[in-house]
């Protein structure tokens, strides 16, 4: 019995050291030179493959920041929505420009409670499918179909459906903008915004691009295409989009004149103070024209 | 008659329900207004060249076809075009569609609005085709490719049979049944012009077992008269998908289509039996393509019909007709139980496709709770087409469409039979229609390359 094992271990023994040495030169040959930087960038970034930055992974965007430093000597134009872009810096011994923080904004309102369902949908829950078969269970053909085709692209578990409303609600804690959901929504309803100055952003939470009789009949809180809001903005940040209001980002001035005119309450404020009764805003303003 | 034949893959048996199967064809009343939408066949949709306000006459044409997979759209009465605007189809997506107030029923010149059957063929076979093409004729059974199309042969090809589409495999569906026995002879001279259109020596009429009578019928007319020579009635086994194209040309003829291929490939070409007729009454009567039978029912339906009705009625018009939607309706479907769809809205207009309204109660229209797949392979049983729905299903969900192509999902019919059988009760047709059109897309951008 132990000649055996004897036996084995020997022949095992010699012939593994044998694949070894072939092996060690084998590897020797065939060796890729490869910049250590990569790795040591890679290792920086978040490492979740969302493609935020345009890239098919983080080891090709890791790739792509290396070779910016050796021939531009700058990484503009690359960011990592997910990650501290000041490490990958660091290691590159380079200054980073702060991008600004972004965040994905679901532009539907249409709850349960806002737009009815007529129908009720049985068949498969991917919106991308939903959408070639029908307008959708309230009947809005821009709306939110809550299938969750969002929820299953999100690779940071950032947005979910919620039970009451039927529609998707972004984390913000947690979103970092990468925009994946944005490539999956068959009816490009989540649309990546800036963050704003303290987190306060206003935007139009409507995709409807009906006419606002045909628009009014299948949502409490969809955007008509009066264009009140666009008179009233100061700043020329609102555009008419056929008969949909579109707020643009880079023009507000987050002033929410425009909220107040709204006669559908479908534009949205987010993380404002509450308001202040307009009986006490008047008298403010007295006290202080007659100061 | 020959044999029964039947496909030899696959295939399930649901209940027939044929419930309007004796009721004769009635015309339904032109309503008072009709939307006629410019998107009625697979491809692009018209171009309408009418405008607001303008008078038409029942026959002329509103719409010219754009690109060569689309159909000319005619105005199916007579009166005045109240506004050219969006109507909500049967998905609730508004279309671009014609409403055309009624006035009268006064005909565009030249159509021969009589009873009588014209026997002789006077066109040729180019003339033929064209005016299946100028008549906007597309396959009425529930698919609407334009019908040109597939009469028009390629040099390198010749048809050895043309193929009557009878089957009528959905259940529910009685309107070509009833076509073939009250209109028989006008039936018969459309297979005819069918044989002169594409030069085929022989044509085989496939009917289902259980419409004996009307292949009776018309074995006795065929062989009454010598004028019917070549035309030769085949029954087939009650079995869905029977009128699947390429299940009938198997049954037919033992032909089989070769993959990603088209059924002239066999030599065969394919027509429904509705678009026969209708292809009867554009060539001898150079009536264009206006009405349709449509079948209208449902178990809790007071009184099923079969209902000739103009292009564009409303559909709850033909509901309110038959008695009214009944209580107890959980899904209305545009078409027939198996390959229909379910409707939004009940006011969608009736188009060249509609084979049938179908109302299901609730009974048997209960949601269904969605299992695991247990591997059980049923659906690879069903599955006429010898695909493997289980796997095409899990694919298409974790959206690997190199799998999905690779294990030839665009062979796939979409029949439904899988689904049918399927004891968890997945909506694998869905998913399958859903991986489907994606690696579809996926190939036409290759191509394009």
């Amino acid at each position: 019995m132990n000649g055996v094992l004897l036996y084995s271990l020997i022949v095992l023994g010699v012939m593994g050291g044998i694949l070894a040495i072939i092996l060690y030169f084998i590897a020797q040959k065939f060796k890729v030179e490869e910049n250590p930087l990569i790795d040591e960038v890679e290792s920086a970034l978040a490492g979740a493959n969302c493609g935020g930055c345009g890239y098919a992974g983080c080891r090709n965007f890791a790739e792509a920041c290396v070779k910016a430093a050796a021939e531009k000597k700058s990484l503009a134009g690359l960011h990592c929505p997910s990650s501290d872009m000041q490490k990958v810096a660091d290691i590159l011994q380079l200054t980073v420009e702060a991008e600004e923080p972004k965040i994905a904004v679901v532009r539907c309102n249409g709850s349960c409670e806002n737009a009815p369902s007529k129908v009720h949908y049985e068949g498969a829950d991917i919106c991308a499918f939903a959408n070639t078969l029908y307008a959708g269970e309230n009947g809005c053909p821009n709306g939110c179909l809550g299938l969750g085709d969002c929820v299953k692209a999100c690779p940071f578990d950032a947005i979910h459906i919620d039970g009451v409303t039927g529609l998707p609600v972004v984390d913000p804690e947690r979103c970092v903008a990468c925009g994946a959901c944005t490539k999956v929504c068959p009816r490009n309803i989540i649309e990546i915004r800036p963050r704003g100055k303290n987190d306060r952003r206003v935007y139009v939470s409507c995709m409807n691009v009906e006419k606002g009789a045909i628009a009014m009949k299948n949502c409490k809180v969809s955007c008509i295409g009066c264009q009140k809001c666009f008179k009233t903005c100061p700043f020329e940040a609102i555009e008419m989009r056929g008969n949909l209001a579109y707020i643009d980002p880079a023009k507000c001035k987050s002033c929410r004149k425009c909220v107040e005119v709204c006669p559908r309450g479908s534009i949205i404020e987010v993380n404002f103070p509450p308001r202040k009764p307009k009986e006490e805003n008047k008298e403010s303003v007295n006290n202080e024209v007659k100061n | 008659m020959n044999p029964i034949k039947t496909f030899p893959k696959g295939g399930v048996h649901p209940e027939e329900n044929k419930l309007s199967s004796d009721r004769p064809i009635e015309r339904f009343p032109i309503p008072k207004q009709v939307i006629i939408p410019l998107g009625q066949c697979l491809g692009a949709p018209a171009e309408v060249i009418v405008n607001k306000g303008d008078t038409v006459k029942t026959g002329q044409l509103i719409g010219t076809a754009k690109g060569f997979i689309s159909a000319n759209v005619h105005s199916s009465v007579s009166g005045k075009v109240a506004k050219i605007d969006e109507v909500m189809d049967h998905t609730g997506y508004r279309k671009p569609a014609v409403f055309i107030d009624v006035e009268g029923d006064e005909w565009a010149e030249g159509i021969d609005t009589s009873d009588t059957i014209i026997r002789d063929i006077t066109l040729s076979r180019e003339e033929i085709i064209e005016r299946v093409k100028t008549h906007g004729i597309v396959g009425m059974g529930g698919a609407t490719f334009p019908t040109y199309v597939k009469l028009s042969i390629p040099k390198d090809k010749k048809a050895d049979f043309v193929i009557i589409n009878a089957a009528e495999c959905e259940p529910y569906l009685t309107c070509d049944n009833r076509l073939l026995l009250e209109r028989a002879e006008q039936f018969l001279i459309g297979v005819k012009i069918l044989m002169k259109a594409v030069d085929a020596p022989k044509a085989l009429i496939g009917i289902e077992k259980n419409k004996i009578d009307a292949a009776r019928y018309l074995d006795k007319m065929i062989k009454s008269d010598s004028y019917y020579n070549g035309i030769e009635v085949q029954l087939l086994k009650t079995k869905y998908p029977q009128g699947g194209e390429k299940q009938l040309i198997k049954a037919t003829t033992g032909r089989e289509v070769p993959s990603g291929k088209l059924p002239i490939e066999t030599g065969c070409v394919v027509v429904n039996v509705a678009s026969t007729y209708a292809i009867y009454e554009a060539v001898q009567k150079n009536k264009p393509l206006i009405s349709r039978i449509v079948t209208v029912t449902g178990k809790s339906l007071k009184r099923p019909a079969n209902l000739e009705v103009r292009i564009g009625t409303p559909a709850n018009l033909l509901i309110e007709a038959c008695g009214g939607l009944p209580e107890d309706t959980a899904n209305v479907i545009n078409g027939g139980p198996m390959m229909g769809k379910s409707v939004s809205v009940t006011d969608f207009p009736v188009i060249k496709g509609t084979s049938g309204i179908l109302m299901l109660n609730v009974k048997d229209a209960q949601p269904r709770t969605v299992g695991n797949c247990i591997r059980c392979g049923k659906c690879i049983q069903a599955c006429p087409m010898g695909l493997e729905p289980y796997y095409l299903c899990r694919v298409s969900r974790q959206k690997d469409f190199e799998s999905t192509e690779s294990h030839n999902i665009m062979d796939c019919i979409e029949c439904g039979s899988c689904e049918f059988t399927c004891p968890a009760n997945i909506p694998l047709l869905d998913y399958i229609r859903f991986g489907k059109a994606k690696t579809g897309q996926i190939i036409r951008s290759r191509n394009q390359k």
